[in-house]
């Protein structure tokens, strides 16, 4: 019975069936029990579809330039998935999910698929399940896909390894020299968008960013530099231009597909890990809080657990080996 | 699992006066729910579009304009057709006392007029989750 329930799903999402892609997305985000089985049938490594990921500051204009971006892929005959990313309340769990605002100029076109995800607690800039909800799409057909990250400070660079191509949007008037120096966020951009730039300064972020970039050992892969306007659309061709170029350099079909395949397979070995290691623990000591318990009465420490674990591991190699053997 | 009640909140028509959306959109956020808010002057079209894609449990208008007995029920009749029916519908704003039945018959579950609290939407919306 259950796998004709994920096969009829999968197939409501390969058929684009609207309501039900959309059900298959919420199952994702929720983890819902048959997710997995579903993501199985629909993943394809070598997927056509082209990722970009936006990033930036808040109030940057992500979504402005995302609502730029789909009308110019939209006029080129591509249907053009949005996944939008803001913060959930740390407090109460909720959250505000207003990208989409930006992007009324599409809200009835039946070539566009936006959906908001709230990041659920997940730090870097994404949600825990952006990857997969990004499978979903692919498998829709929708090329290209934006990923539209929360706004974002220094270090939430997550996107870089999910998206094919990232654009980080820079504003002028938010910090000197020394914030384009810093590691982390300027590292990531395949592009760097200086957005507003009919604000004043605008040459001098110009300034500041290419002099920054002049300083990167390896300057082949140097990000290209777009000053643009994303409200008024003036440069957003000269952006598309160069994300079509970034496309056709070195991002042969077998190259993307081995990348992502890595680090798909790097996430799962991380959420899995952290599910079982959770697993054993509660089962040994009864609760994790129970195993605080334990530790702040002095029976074991943090150290110990970890050995243990690492034990657990150990032993059920060794365990399936035999099991081989036999 | 973890499940959370999504809910769109929009404002069909012409209506400019977004205080009130915003207002219950920030409530709902702090009760714990995921809020898709659109933002005004939206065609019934583009906000059933949202709530499918977004695949919302509840959909929250707003209108203070007087054409909600022309704009409710469309976006009701569109949700209908798009295999929406099971998302449900509630409105609020400036409407009179002798329109709700006939916004009632038409598909919505509860109209909040001026006056009404937060914690009543959120109430409402707690008690009808619990139904689907």
């Amino acid at each position: 019975m259950l796998s004709s329930e994920v096969e009829d799903l999968a197939g409501k999402v390969r058929s684009k069936n609207q309501r039900g892609m959309a059900r298959v997305l919420s199952m994702v985000e929720n983890g819902h029990p048959l997710a997995p089985s579903i993501l199985h049938s629909l993943y394809n490594p070598e997927r056509s579809g082209l990722t970009i990921g936006v990033t930036g500051y808040p109030g940057a204009g992500k979504s402005t330039l995302t609502n730029r971006l789909i009308a110019y892929y939209r006029k080129h005959g591509c249907k053009v998935g949005v996944i939008a990313v803001d913060p959930s309340s740390p407090f109460s769990g909720g959250a505000l999910l207003g990208d989409r605002l930006r992007m009324q100029d599409h809200a009835s076109d039946p070539g566009v698929f936006i959906r908001s995800m709230g990041n659920r607690g997940h730090l870097g800039g994404l949600s825990g399940t952006t990857r997969d909800a990004l499978e979903v799409f692919s498998a829709a057909s929708y090329d290209p896909v934006l990923v539209e990250t929360m706004g974002v400070g220094q270090a939430e660079v997550e996107i870089a390894s999910l998206a094919d191509i990232t654009l980080l949007v820079l504003v002028p008037g938010l910090g000197d020299e020394v914030q384009t120096m810093k590691a982390g966020i300027m590292e990531i951009g395949d592009i760097i968008v200086l957005n507003k730039a009919d604000r004043p300064g605008i040459e001098q972020l110009e300034m500041f960013v290419n002099a920054s970039l002049d300083l990167i050992p390896d300057q082949i892969s140097r990000p290209t530099v777009i000053s643009c306007s994303a409200l008024s659309g003036e440069g957003i061709e000269k952006l598309t231009d160069a994300i079509a170029n970034c496309v056709s350099f070195g991002m042969g079909r077998r190259v993307i597909a081995r990348r992502r395949t890595k680090l798909i397979l790097r996430s799962i070995i991380r959420e899995k890990g952290k599910e079982l290691a959770r697993k054993h623990v509660s089962d040994r000591y009864g609760s994790i809080e129970e195993a605080i318990e334990s530790i702040l009465e002095g029976k074991t420490t943090p150290y110990e657990i970890g050995e243990m674990l690492s034990g657990f591991l150990e032993n059920k190699r060794e365990n399936e080996n035999e099991c081989k053997r036999d | 699992m973890d499940r959370k009640i999504r809910v769109l909140i929009g404002k069909p028509g012409l209506d400019g006066h977004d205080r009130g959306a915003k207002y219950i959109a920030r409530a709902l956020r702090d009760a714990g729910m995921e809020v898709i808010y659109t933002g005004i002057r939206q065609t019934p079209e583009a906000i059933v579009n949202a709530a499918i894609q977004e695949d919302v449990d509840f959909v929250g208008l707003s209108l203070l304009s007087g054409a909600h007995n022309h704009l409710f029920p469309e976006v009701a009749r569109l949700l209908n057709e798009k295999g929406g029916s099971d998302i449900i519908l509630f409105g609020g704003g400036v409407i009179p006392e002798e329109d709700i039945p006939g916004l009632k018959k038409a598909g919505f579950k509860a109209i909040f007029t001026p006056g009404a609290s937060s914690s009543e939407v959120v109430d409402f919306i707690e008690q009808e989750i619990q139904t689907r």
